[in-house]
C-alpha cells in the first residue's frame, strides 16, 4: 500500500513537473470563469437575499399574515387603507392585514412555485426529450407532434387554459399550469442537442468501443445535452414567477388568500391601484426584482458553459 | 487461419438526400462509396489515400460496420458483419476498433481520462478488480507514451498529440486485432506528425495489429502502409504495394496525386513530371458517367473513357488499376495532349 502510493508519487513527479494532480473538470472550469462574471455575482446575492427570506419568513415576519389587525383603519366607503405606522412598516392591506409580513411569508409560496413549477416542467421536459432524443423514429415523430402542438399555443393562454380547466383554484393547479406550458420547451430543447450528440464524434467513438447503449445516453449523451436546459431551467425560475403572478392577476390564482402570495397579492390590489399603488409596489417590485436575478445567474450561466469561453 | 482479415466485398454506401418540409422525399443519392473490393491481410497496413470528399471515411465507417451499407458485404475474419446486430455486433466491435481524426471532439469532454480508458473495458468484461485494471491502465499510457499522472485530467487539458494518444490507448483497451485510423495525425501539428505515426508502427509491431490508415496524401501513408489503394469519387482507382505505388503509378490519378507531392532535391524537382488537375472534382452526388476520373484526365481517349466504368483488374501481381488505357500510357502509346496538363518531362 505504502509502496504503491510511494510509487504513484514519483511517478507524478517524474510525468509533469509540477502539473496539477487532479484535473480540471468542465464544471470546475466554468464555476471558475462565473466567479468572476458581476451579473452572476448581483443576480446569485438578489437570488441569496430572496431565499434567505423565503426561509427565515416565519421568524422575522412579527404578524400572522392572516389577521385583520388593523381591520378598524379600514373603511370601503371612504377608501381608507392602513398607511404605514409604527410596528407595520408598510402598513396594511385592503382587509387590515399587516402588509410587511405578507410579503415576507409571501416569498415562501413564489418561491414554492417557481421550484416547483421549474421542476415539475423539467422533469417532464427530460423524459419526453430523452425519449425523443435517444430512441428517434417513431417515438421521436410522435413526441415531437405533441410538443409543436403545445408550443404554438400562446404559452400564457396554455396556463390559463389548464388552470382554468380545475374546478377549485388552489396555489398547486397554479403551479401545475406553470409548469406544463415549461415542458414542451425543455423537451425541444433537450431533443435538440440529444440530436446533436447522437451525431457527435465521441458518441461515435463510444459506439465504435462498443459501449452498451443505455450507457452512451446515460453516460454520454444526456450530460453533454444538459447546458442549454441548466440554462433555461434559471430562466424558467423566473419565467414561472412572472407566469404565476400573471394567473392570480387574472384571477386564477388560490382563492384562499389566507396564505398570501406576492402575483395573488399584486392581483387583487388592482381596484385600489389609483388611491394606494402601494400596495402594487411592493409585490411586483420583488416580483421584478426576483425574476431579474434569476435571469441575470441565467445568462451568465449560459456565458460560462460555452466551450468556446473557456479559459 | 486465412491470411485476409477483412474482405471487402462490392461494397456501396449511399446517403439520401432528402427534401421536403413535410414528407421526407428523397431526391437523390450522396454515392459516398460505390462498389469498392479489398482485402486487408492480417499484421499489414493498408493504406488508404484520396481527396476530401471521397468516401474514405465512409468506407472506413462501412468496414467497421458503424455506417449500414447500401450493398455488398463485410467479412471480417470469416464472419460477414452484415449478419451480426445487437449484441454479438457489440461484442464484436472488442476485435476491431477506431483512431479519430480530431482527437479532441472524440473524447468525451466531461470524462476523465480515467473513466474514457475504463469504459472499454468495462464494455467487455475486461475490468478484473480494482487493482487489475489500476495496472491495465499504467501500462497503456505507458505503452503509448503519457504521463501516469493523465489518468485524472481532462481531454481539453492536453495537447493534440498527446489527446490522439489517448484516443489510441482507448482504442487498445480492449485489445483489438484491426484499427481504422482515419486520418489519424491530419489534425496535429507537422512536429507531431511523424511522433504519433512512429507510436502506431512501434503498437502494431507489439501487438500484432492490422491497420487500415486513411489519409488525404500520400506522404503520410508513405511512412507507415504496406500496401496503398487509392480512392477516386467512392471508387478504388490503384492499389499496389507502397512501393511499387510510388515508383510505378499506373493510374492518371495516381500520378497526378504523387506529382503534386514537393521533392526536396531541387534538381529532381526541376525534371519530374508534374500533372495538374483540370477542373473541379465532382460532386459525389452525380458522379461522371464511365470512367469517374474522365472530366479531369489528362490522357483521356474518347472511345470509352466516358461510357465504360474500367473495372480494377490486376496489371501484374499485387497490381491493381482500374483504367481501361493503363498499360498503353505506361508504355507511352498514348501521351497527354498539351494543354490538358502542363506536364514536363
Ligand atoms: N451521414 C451522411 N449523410 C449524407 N452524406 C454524407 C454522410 N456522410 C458523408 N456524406 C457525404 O459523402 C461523401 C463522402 O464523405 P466522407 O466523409 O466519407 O469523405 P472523406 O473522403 O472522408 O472526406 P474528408 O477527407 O473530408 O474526411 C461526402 O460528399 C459527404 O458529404
Ligand atoms: S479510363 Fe480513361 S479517363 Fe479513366 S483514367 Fe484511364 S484514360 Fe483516364
Ligand atoms: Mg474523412
Amino acid at each position: 500500500m505504502l509502496t504503491s502510493s510511494r510509487r504513484q508519487r514519483i511517478d507524478d513527479l517524474a510525468a509533469g513537473g509540477g502539473a496539477p494532480d487532479a484535473g480540471v473538470s468542465l464544471a470546475v472550469s466554468a464555476w471558475r470563469r462565473l466567479r468572476r462574471s458581476p451579473l452572476f455575482l448581483v443576480g446569485a446575492a438578489i437570488i441569496g437575499v430572496f431565499v434567505v427570506m423565503a426561509l427565515l419568513a416565519p421568524w422575522l415576519a412579527q404578524h400572522d399574515p392572516a389577521l385583520r389587525l388593523l381591520d378598524d383603519q379600514v373603511s370601503r366607503a371612504r377608501n381608507e387603507i392602513p398607511p404605514a405606522q409604527p410596528g407595520h412598516p408598510l402598513g396594511g392591506d385592503q382587509q387590515g392585514r399587516d402588509l410587511y409580513s405578507r410579503m415576507l411569508l409571501g416569498s415562501q409560496q413564489t418561491l414554492l412555485v417557481a421550484v416547483l413549477a421549474t421542476v415539475i416542467g423539467l422533469g417532464g421536459g427530460l423524459v419526453l426529450g430523452t425519449l425523443a432524443g435517444a430512441i428517434g423514429g417513431w417515438v421521436d415523430s410522435v413526441v415531437m407532434r405533441l410538443v409543436d402542438v403545445m408550443l404554438s399555443i400562446p404559452s400564457l393562454l396554455l396556463a390559463v387554459s389548464v388552470g382554468a380547466l380545475f374546478a377549485r383554484q388552489t396555489q398547486f393547479t397554479v403551479i401545475l399550469a406553470v409548469a406544463i406550458v415549461q415542458i414542451p420547451i425543455f423537451a425541444r430543447l433537450l431533443r435538440g442537442s440529444m440530436l446533436a450528440q447522437r451525431a457527435s464524434d465521441h458518441v461515435l467513438a463510444a459506439r465504435a468501443l462498443g459501449v452498451r447503449r443505455r450507457a452512451i445516453v446515460f453516460r454520454h449523451m444526456l450530460p453533454n445535452s444538459l447546458g442549454p436546459v441548466v440554462v433555461q431551467s434559471t430562466l424558467v425560475l423566473a419565467i414561472a414567477i412572472i407566469d404565476a403572478a400573471a394567473l392570480s392577476f387574472l384571477g386564477l390564482g388560490a382563492a384562499d388568500d389566507s396564505v398570501p402570495e406576492w402575483g395573488q397579492m399584486l392581483g387583487r390590489a388592482q381596484d385600489v391601484i389609483d388611491s394606494h399603488p402601494q400596495l402594487a409596489f411592493w409585490p411586483a417590485g420583488a416580483i421584478i426584482t426576483v425574476a431579474l436575478g434569476f435571469t441575470l445567474v441565467g445568462e451568465s450561466l449560459r456565458d460560462a458553459l460555452d466551450p468556446k469561453n473557456r479559459r | 487461419m486465412s491470411d485476409v482479415l477483412v474482405d471487402v466485398d462490392g461494397l456501396k454506401v449511399h446517403f439520401p438526400i432528402k427534401r421536403g418540409i413535410v414528407h421526407d422525399r428523397t431526391v437523390g443519392y450522396v454515392y459516398a462509396v460505390d462498389g469498392v473490393d479489398l482485402a486487408i491481410r492480417r499484421g499489414e497496413t493498408y493504406g488508404l489515400v484520396g481527396e476530401s470528399g471521397c468516401g474514405k471515411s465512409t468506407l472506413g465507417r462501412a468496414v467497421l460496420r458503424l455506417s449500414e451499407p447500401t450493398a455488398g458485404r463485410v467479412v471480417f475474419d470469416g464472419t460477414d458483419l452484415a449478419q451480426l446486430s445487437g449484441e454479438p455486433l457489440r461484442r464484436m466491435r472488442r476485435r476491431m476498433q477506431m483512431v479519430f481524426q480530431d482527437p479532441l471532439s472524440s473524447l468525451d469532454p466531461r470524462q476523465s481520462v480515467q473513466s474514457l480508458l475504463v469504459e472499454g473495458l468495462r464494455a467487455h468484461e475486461l475490468d478484473r478488480g480494482a487493482e487489475a485494471t489500476a495496472a491495465r491502465l499504467r501500462e497503456l499510457l505507458d505503452v503509448v507514451g503519457l504521463p501516469a499522472n493523465a489518468l485524472r485530467r481532462y481531454p481539453h487539458e492536453f495537447s493534440g498529440g498527446q489527446r490522439q494518444r489517448i484516443g489510441i490507448a482507448r482504442a487498445l483497451t480492449v485489445e483489438p486485432d484491426l484499427i481504422v485510423a482515419d486520418e489519424p495525425v491530419s489534425a496535429l501539428d507537422v512536429s507531431v506528425q511523424a511522433q504519433v505515426l512512429n507510436l502506431l508502427e512501434d503498437l502494431q509491431a507489439q501487438f500484432g495489429l492490422t491497420y487500415l490508415v486513411i489519409a488525404h496524401d500520400l506522404a503520410v501513408v508513405r511512412h507507415i502502409a504496406d500496401r496503398v489503394g487509392v480512392m477516386y469519387l467512392g471508387g478504388i482507382v490503384e492499389e499496389a504495394d507502397a512501393d511499387a505505388l510510388y515508383t510505378e503509378p499506373r493510374h492518371p490519378y495516381t500520378r497526378a496525386l504523387l506529382s503534386a507531392i514537393p521533392v526536396p532535391d531541387p534538381e529532381v524537382e526541376d525534371r519530374r513530371e508534374q500533372i495538374l488537375l483540370t477542373g473541379d472534382l465532382p460532386s459525389p452526388a452525380a458522379p461522371p458517367s464511365g470512367c469517374r476520373f474522365h472530366t479531369r484526365c489528362p490522357w483521356r481517349q474518347p472511345s470509352r473513357c466516358d461510357t465504360e466504368r474500367p473495372p480494377l483488374r490486376e496489371i501484374r501481381p499485387g497490381h491493381r488499376v482500374a483504367c481501361h488505357y493503363a498499360e498503353d500510357i505506361a508504355a507511352g502509346r498514348i501521351t497527354a495532349p498539351t494543354g490538358l496538363s502542363a506536364s514536363r518531362g
